[in-house]
């Protein structure tokens, strides 16, 4: 049986008519390109696609794309998403957000969106800093960090993105990076093809304020030693010869071995599927800083009843139980009587 | 009464009154509690009253006591007794009291308050402790069929009635609030008209939501009370500047913060006027009364719809939980409020090809062409940047701003001729005109009655449309010597009809979380007159 889908579209039909805004070298052009090569693939028309973004230097991205679309509020555009994707379950909604947008003043809605599992593809494009203020640090940003706005260095705690989505328990939960466009469009057609809420988070380097903040791990030079790619239903392992593995201790703890010390039957194998989110979370926390192993790919995949379907459910539910609405009936429905 | 009620309602009773009291609440322990140091019924202090000593506890006791009830839980019924005993005072008939309670309680505390009930009325009947029965005549009802509403949910079938009559779903976004909840909660039980309501994670999520709704094609609505819009202001404001359907119900209440939350105020006018950042005037719609929270309700989304703009309907805690008889409308006879989706490019370059300008604008009422995602070839983005006019795109052009803010303002302004011109109620030659709106109505319609049934001209024009106002509004005021503005705020309208028109417009205001009196504005318009 084969899924292939014949494009109906092209890549140029999905590029708008307005010149591309961002700073010259921004990793945000990679994921644009990314997107854009990819919508053919997955066999949608543009009319029936929508970009909804919040306020910061990615949410400039719907203006690019010849979609339907709604560059909207700082913060809220998992929620003005969740309205059109209540309202019409029939579109592909996609949310482009960042690291400010979504987890700082945006954080409510970021969760209550994943928990809810509404279908939207939400694309997180991590830069670990205030890029359109000109280079505040942000929630992601690492302690000890010096920005214009923390001269003696970022006292605050980051949030570690994966984490949050899957502690709101979000149905599919992804990371990927603006330097590779192939990786980057497996995940995104991954995302889409998801129903329910997707959350991809995407490394993405802003070269004005926080050049090179993933190059330790996404780094040419770095990449083999540092980048774990997640495969379902594989053995965890990476490095240039795939010599180093992760394995869960006894104590619950995961941990990065030579595979050549403890055999591959030790390794953990990869479960994306797994309904409890804690191996994905340990996995999402596997690297504590932006210079050690760090997984990548699709953390966690599962099956829950989406929002928007469950909404139209109701509604036709109501409509076969108590028939089509009618005004008469319902302004009569308290009891009446009449004056002569 | 018992001595805490007597105490805070006291001085609401006209000399001569008729007073009665629940002789065994005012035990010394009762007295003191309520900050009584001797007991009022013996102290002459109330001779200027009918006072009528009933011992309603213990009579309730002996009524009941047969059934089985305990003395103390017999205490639980004894405002039936006082009810059956107002029912015999004014001639009521116990038929649908007693359907009621035989509806709403079940067994032995059913038995009770029937028991309760009728003990009272009988009391009524055969002491000797009243002169006469009252009988009040029923109100002068224009013929129909009628039933009992409430703000609330008038408001709500205004909204489904709303969406049936623009043929759209409903999308209403809410976050829970005193007292507007009880919007979602009526709302919520009407799927079955293809409402979708959501209770959102917070107020700025619920507006959201609905804006996205609208993107997509919804009727979009979020309903609040006072905390809540401060908090959608900013969807609000991106509404304005994407030029899309959007309604903001507001319940008003008590403010500012939590302030009064269960109690009645209607000091939101200012934050629907002004509450958004940048020039973002938008219409404002107010309703009067319990049953006109329906009209309200759909000329609001008429507005919406046909202008491309959020709208705020405001109503208040008052009518949300206060209830009238209400002639129902034949649903046929409701206004078509539908508007076309926009299907076809509407742009026409000079080289032949065809766009779709998403602000190209009804030459008329300047709405711009609302097209929905799942239009084949229109697809275009909207955003909260600025935008050319037209074309859409984003735009920093200073002329194109100024532009886009004066025909924004424009398009709200032209709604002035679409909508009804104030009219006068009373005596169009008197010197004084009561300027109102929202649920002062009902006490300004009885003032003005009782003013006018003593001799007194007056006037009286209530506002349901509050941005803009009528076209007619300044002429007509200026007809006056006198204009008062009796408003459950500080003069908030009244300070915007002085700024608008130049006139001499007076305040009346109350804040105390409760409406008007007629009786307060009666006296207002003696003393201006005087």
């Amino acid at each position: 049986m084969s899924d292939v889908i014949v494009p109906i579209t092209q890549k140029k039909d999905w590029m708008s008519d307005q010149e591309v805004r961002w700073c010259p070298g921004c990793g945000d052009y990679g994921i644009l390109q990314a997107v854009q090569f990819l919508m053919p693939e997955l066999g949608v028309a543009p009319e029936n696609t929508v970009f909804i973004s919040g306020i910061g230097c990615s949410s400039r991205f719907p203006y690019y794309m010849n979609t339907y679309g709604m560059h909207s509020i700082h913060g809220r555009a998992p929620a003005i998403a969740t309205g059109v994707a209540v309202a019409r379950p029939d579109l592909d909604v996609w949310v482009v957000t960042g690291d400010g947008d979504a987890l700082s003043i945006g954080g409510n809605h970021l969760i209550h969106a994943l928990r809810r599992n509404v279908n939207l593809t939400i694309l997180l494009f991590n830069n670990r800093i205030y890029g359109l203020t000109k280079g505040q640090y942000s929630p992601t940003s690492e302690e000890g960090k010096v920005t214009k706005s923390t001269p003696m260095g970022s006292i605050d705690h980051p949030f570690n993105p994966l984490a949050v989505a899957l502690g709101a328990e979000a149905s599919f939960v992804a990371r990927t990076h603006d330097l590779d466009r192939k990786h980057m469009m497996s995940v995104f057609k991954a995302a889409h093809d998801h129903k329910g809420a997707s959350f991809v988070e995407i490394y993405q380097n802003c070269n004005v304020f926080n050049d090179a903040a993933f190059d330790e791990v996404t780094g040419k030079h770095h990449r083999a030693e540092r980048m774990i790619d997640l495969v379902h239903g594989q053995p965890i392992r990476f490095g240039a010869e795939g010599q180093h593995g992760v394995v869960m201790g006894t104590d619950g703890q995961l941990r990065i071995v030579d595979v050549a010390e403890v055999g591959e039957d030790a390794l953990l194998v990869h479960d994306a599927h797994r309904a409890d989110p804690g191996l994905a979370f340990a996995l999402a926390r596997l690297s504590h800083d932006d210079h050690s192993p760090t997984p990548f790919g699709i953390f966690r995949s599962i099956d829950r009843p989406d929002y928007g379907g469950q909404v139209a459910a109701q509604v036709m539910q109501a409509g076969e139980k108590k028939g089509p609405g009618n005004l008469a009936s319902l302004l009569r429905s308290n009891g009446t009587w009449t004056v002569g | 009464m018992n001595p805490a009620a007597l105490k805070a309602d006291l001085h609401r009773l006209e000399q001569n009154g008729l007073l009665i009291v629940n002789s065994d609440a005012f035990e010394a322990r009762d007295l003191e509690k309520a900050g009584y140091d001797h007991n009022p019924l013996h102290d002459g202090s109330l001779d200027t009253y009918r006072l009528v000593e009933i011992p309603m506890t213990s009579l309730t006791q002996k009524a009941t006591e047969p059934l089985g009830v305990k003395a103390r839980d017999a205490e639980r019924s004894k405002n039936f007794f006082a009810l059956g005993l107002v029912s015999w005072l004014y001639s009521r008939p116990v038929e649908p009291t007693i359907s009621w309670i035989e509806s709403r309680f079940k067994d032995l505390i059913k038995e009770s308050n029937l028991a309760a009930f009728k003990a009272g009325f009988n009391f009524g009947e055969t002491s000797e402790l009243f002169d006469h029965p009252y009988e009040v005549k029923p109100a002068e009802l224009t013929p129909g069929e009628y039933t009992n509403i409430s703000g609330n949910v008038a408001l709500a079938w205004g909204l489904v009635a709303a969406g049936q009559l623009a043929k759209l779903p409903v999308f209403l976004g809410s976050y829970p609030i005193t007292p507007a909840s009880d919007i979602l909660h009526e709302l919520s039980k009407h799927k079955n008209f293809g409402v979708r309501t959501l209770q959102a994670e917070d107020e700025i999520a619920a507006a959201g939501m609905a804006l996205g709704a609208a993107f997509a094609g919804h009727l979009g609505v979020t309903t609040t009370s006072g905390p809540g819009v401060a908090l959608k202001s900013e969807a609000t404001s991106l509404a304005v500047s994407l030029e899309l359907p959007f309604l903001l119900v507001d319940i008003q209440r008590g403010g500012p913060s939590t302030g009064l939350p269960t109690k009645t105020e209607a000091a939101d006018l200012n934050i629907a006027m002004y509450g958004r950042h940048g020039e973002a005037p938008l219409p404002i719609v107010a309703a009067y009364s319990p049953a006109n929270c329906f009209d309200a309700a759909i000329e609001a989304a008429r507005i919406a719809l046909k202008y491309r703009t959020p709208v705020i309907l405001l109503s208040d805690g008052y009518l949300a939980n206060g209830s009238e008889p209400w002639c129902l409308p034949d649903p046929a006879t409701l206004p078509d409020i539908s508007v076309p989706f926009t299907t076809e490019k509407n742009h026409v370059n000079p080289d032949g090809t065809e766009e779709f300008w998403p602000y190209l604008r009804d030459p008329e009422t300047l709405a711009r062409p609302w097209a929905i995602p799942g239009t084949p070839g229109l697809m275009h983005r909207v955003g909260g940047i600025e935008k050319e006019d037209g074309r859409g795109d984003i735009s920093y052009t200073p002329d194109n701003h100024s532009k886009m803010v004066h025909l924004r303002a424009e398009k709200v302004a032209r709604i002035a001729n679409d909508i009804p011109p104030a009219t006068i109620t009373g005596d169009a030659d008197a010197d004084v005109v009561l300027l109102g709106w929202g649920s002062t109505w009902a006490a300004i319609d009885a003032a003005v009655q009782r003013t006018r049934r003593a001799g007194t001209k007056v006037a009286w024009i209530h506002l349901t449309h509050l941005n803009p106002l009528p076209a007619n509004l300044g002429e007509l005021l200026r007809s006056f010597r006198h204009v008062l503005v009796p408003e459950l705020n500080m003069g908030q309208l009244c300070r915007i009809v002085r700024a608008e028109y130049l006139v001499d417009a007076k305040p009346v205001t109350k804040v105390q979380g409760l409406p008007f009196t007629s009786a307060e504005l009666e006296a207002a318009i003696q003393e201006t007159l005087s």
